[in-house]
């Protein structure tokens, strides 16, 4: 294996396992808030890692600045999104949850 | 050997956007939905990217880059428009 497979291997792996994190998070977490906290974060890594593999594939050049592009536009606008999404939860009045461990809605 | 590895990364990607259709479906608010949209629509862009990387078409990451423009101003724009005088940002 050439390093740049190796690369490409270990940042694919790397992405995989937080869109995995995020999507856990997605489905376990108790209310709106957590979810939000939850997948913004790890997805943002996992997209920054994923996009990360695609430019180290292809090499130097004009598609690369393109990935890096779009990797630093979705590392900019996916927590936005996300900021925007719970602040609208917050004045739709939704409240935070704050049970015990075991009763989660 | 890298485009299997890629195309490996965009299958996983696609399962793991299930989760999100799930939530889409069930979720008990309107923000859970629309945090499982946005979620489902980077996972997209991902997995144009890779797919893009894999087969050697270059020309789809600038599909994947108006795709992550609309994914953006999407999310904002429901969440402006789903409060009184939205001032979301």
């Amino acid at each position: 294996m050439t390093p740049r497979e190796i690369a490409v291997l270990v940042l694919v792996l790397g992405g995989a396992f937080f869109a995995v994190v995020a999507a856990v998070g997605l489905l376990r977490l108790p209310d709106v808030y957590a979810r939000a906290h939850s997948t913004s974060k790890s997805e943002t890594l996992g997209a920054v890692l994923a996009l990360g593999a695609v430019a180290v594939t292809y090499g130097i050049g004009f598609n690369t600045l393109k990935v890096v592009l779009l990797l630093l536009f979705m590392f900019i606008t996916n927590p936005t999104a996300a900021h925007a999404i719970t602040r609208a939860a917050h004045e739709l009045g939704i409240e935070p949850w704050t049970g015990e461990e075991g009763d989660e809605p | 050997m890298i485009e299997q590895v890629l195309l490996g990364a965009a299958t996983v990607f696609i399962l793991v956007s299930l989760v999100g259709i799930y939530r889409a479906v069930a979720g008990p608010t309107m923000p859970d939905r629309v945090i499982a949209i946005n979620f489902i629509g980077s996972n997209v862009v991902i997995v144009i990217a890779l797919i893009a990387a894999a087969i050697g078409e270059p020309g789809a990451l600038d599909i994947a880059l108006v795709y992550a423009l609309l994914n953006f101003l999407l999310s904002i724009a429901i969440s402006k428009f789903q409060v009184e005088r939205g001032g979301v940002l």
